[in-house]
């Protein structure tokens, strides 16, 4: 047996500075913006969820201010940004650096390996989180690629700058 | 000298059009539901779905292979009739099976398709894989990851049908179709519901110290520490104390994944038709790197050159992997 890493490397978080986000009352109109439009563009990730479309995540990513809080409900949809300490209640919770969690919806990481390196931390409703990253992966089209899409050439810009953050701190696809 | 297939994972519709797009000769999938041994939340296809991903396939000149490879028990028997008589319908190029009364059925009502023999039935003798070839007219048996590439050679010559064996992946090597340890954990079958370890029993509990504890049902499975690389959550790759050891030990198997990239010359020349690389729970992009680098692995081989290894270690469990028994016996 090669056994090639007992441990994962560490490496530095990447400067995200110049991502930093606007506050968090700017921020909220844009992600309710965004998930709708990814909702309506991909409806039948809906139906992959089946009953944990009612489920309510919180998506932790580490490195940014806030954390994010998703009811992926059609009937009610609910994606806006949380602030630190103040989490709302949730059935499951998915951390990792940002970075890890954009490759995730860019479909150019795997879940598994980011879980087994430890570069990704889930707790709470397992089944709800393993249904949610299976409903996503299902989307063809990088859902980051939508998301930046929406907002025309900047969007795309910051995209390209976020995926060659996440090449130079070392891609783990 | 022969072409192997090479037969990769589609958990989703996705992931189907991207292991065709990525070079597979063929792909593997299932339904929604408990007929097949990857019955996991969110994955799977609709009837819909398999409809538009086998012409997706065809146009591509890929096969689409069924699995209907769990066991079904008395009275649900109508699921998995349901399943053969959908795929047949949907034109599905082989069914892979593991219960002898589905083989049967499948046989009798659609002669004309192919079956394969699942892992699940666990057949690695050539009595076994001849009864199956009998009765059933099985035509390629997917191999147990138990033995040695001697032994694969030897197998080659004494049955009457193509075989088939794992290259990559999950390297879980419990006698499969008979492992009962997710049954006794947390009631439901991996053989008969399709499901080991079922995440909805799965549990991790983070302390402050930043280990990780897994828990199956109400069974403590392995404690990771701060920054130790982990694996998937199921008993047989668990981590255990007993008072007879004084460090907690994997009582069965270890968290690795199978590689067999440097094997597959060997492999090609002892005469197996088909490689398979597991994984229909994994991701779009786990599926694209994989079937990328053993196409591009495979094809080298039979230009007569060193295969081309592309390094996948990132996506091996716990980031170690192994050529388990094909290699030796004392993979351990």
């Amino acid at each position: 047996m090669q056994d090639l890493a007992r441990r994962r490397s560490v490496s530095s978080p990447p400067d995200l500075s110049r991502f930093l986000p606007p506050p968090l009352f700017v921020l909220q109109p844009l992600l309710g913006f965004v998930v709708r439009r990814v909702a309506q563009k991909h409806p039948a990730l809906f139906d992959r969820l089946g009953p944990h479309r009612r489920t309510r995540f919180v998506i932790d990513p580490r490195g940014l201010p806030f954390a994010l809080l998703l009811v992926p409900d059609p009937e009610a949809l609910e994606f806006r940004a949380v602030a630190r300490g103040r989490e709302p209640a949730s059935d499951a919770r998915i951390a990792g650096r940002f970075l890890d969690l954009l490759s995730l919806v860019d479909g150019a990481a795997d879940g598994d390996a980011l879980f087994f390196s430890r570069d990704l931390e889930i707790s709470g409703d397992t089944e709800a989180v393993v249904c949610l990253r299976n409903a996503l992966d299902d989307v063809e089209h990088s859902i980051a690629e939508d998301v930046a899409g929406l907002f025309g050439a900047p969007g795309r810009l910051a995209l390209d700058m976020l995926r060659r953050a996440r090449r130079d701190n070392g891609d783990r696809s | 000298m022969k072409r192997p297939e090479l037969v990769c994972p589609a958990g989703t519709p996705a992931s189907l059009r991207t292991a065709v797009d990525a070079g597979a000769d063929a792909v593997y999938c299932g339904f929604q539901n408990a007929t097949n041994a990857r019955n996991f939340p969110g994955l799977n296809f609709t009837q819909r779905e398999l409809s538009v991903a086998v012409e997706y396939a065809h146009n591509a000149g890929a096969k689409v292979l069924l699995a209907v490879n769990t066991f079904p028990t008395a009275g649900r028997f109508d699921l998995w009739r349901e399943a053969i008589d959908l795929g047949a319908a949907l034109e599905v190029d082989a069914f892979i099976v593991a219960d002898i009364g589905v083989a049967a059925y499948a046989a009798e009502k659609w002669p004309e398709r192919r079956l394969h023999l699942s892992v699940q039935a666990a057949a690695s003798s050539p009595e076994a894989i001849g009864y199956y070839a009998r009765e059933f007219g099985v035509k390629r048996v997917v191999l147990p990851r138990i033995l040695t590439v001697p032994e694969i050679r030897a197998l080659a010559d004494a049955i009457p049908c193509e075989i088939e064996t794992f290259v990559f992946g999950n390297h879980g090597l419990m006698v499969e179709g008979r492992c009962s340890l997710t049954n006794y954990a947390t009631g439901i079958s991996t053989n008969m519901d399709g499901v080991c370890s079922p995440a909805a029993d799965v549990h991790y509990d983070r302390a402050d110290d930043g280990s990780i504890t897994t828990r199956l049902g109400t069974h403590t499975i392995d404690r990771f520490a701060a920054g130790e690389l982990a694996g998937y959550p199921t008993i047989c790759k668990g981590r255990y104390l007993t008072p007879a050891r004084g460090e907690p030990y994997y009582a069965f198997e270890e968290p690795v994944s199978l590689n067999l990239a440097a094997l597959l010359p060997d492999l090609i020349a002892v005469g197996v038709d088909a490689f398979k690389i597991e994984g229909r729970q994994r991701s779009r992009a786990y599926v694209k790197s994989v079937v990328e680098a053993f196409r591009t692995a495979i094809d080298s081989v039979l230009a007569g050159e060193p295969p081309q290894l592309a390094d996948l270690v990132s996506l091996t469990e716990g980031q170690k992997q192994t050529e388990g028994a094909f290699k030796t016996k004392k993979w351990r």
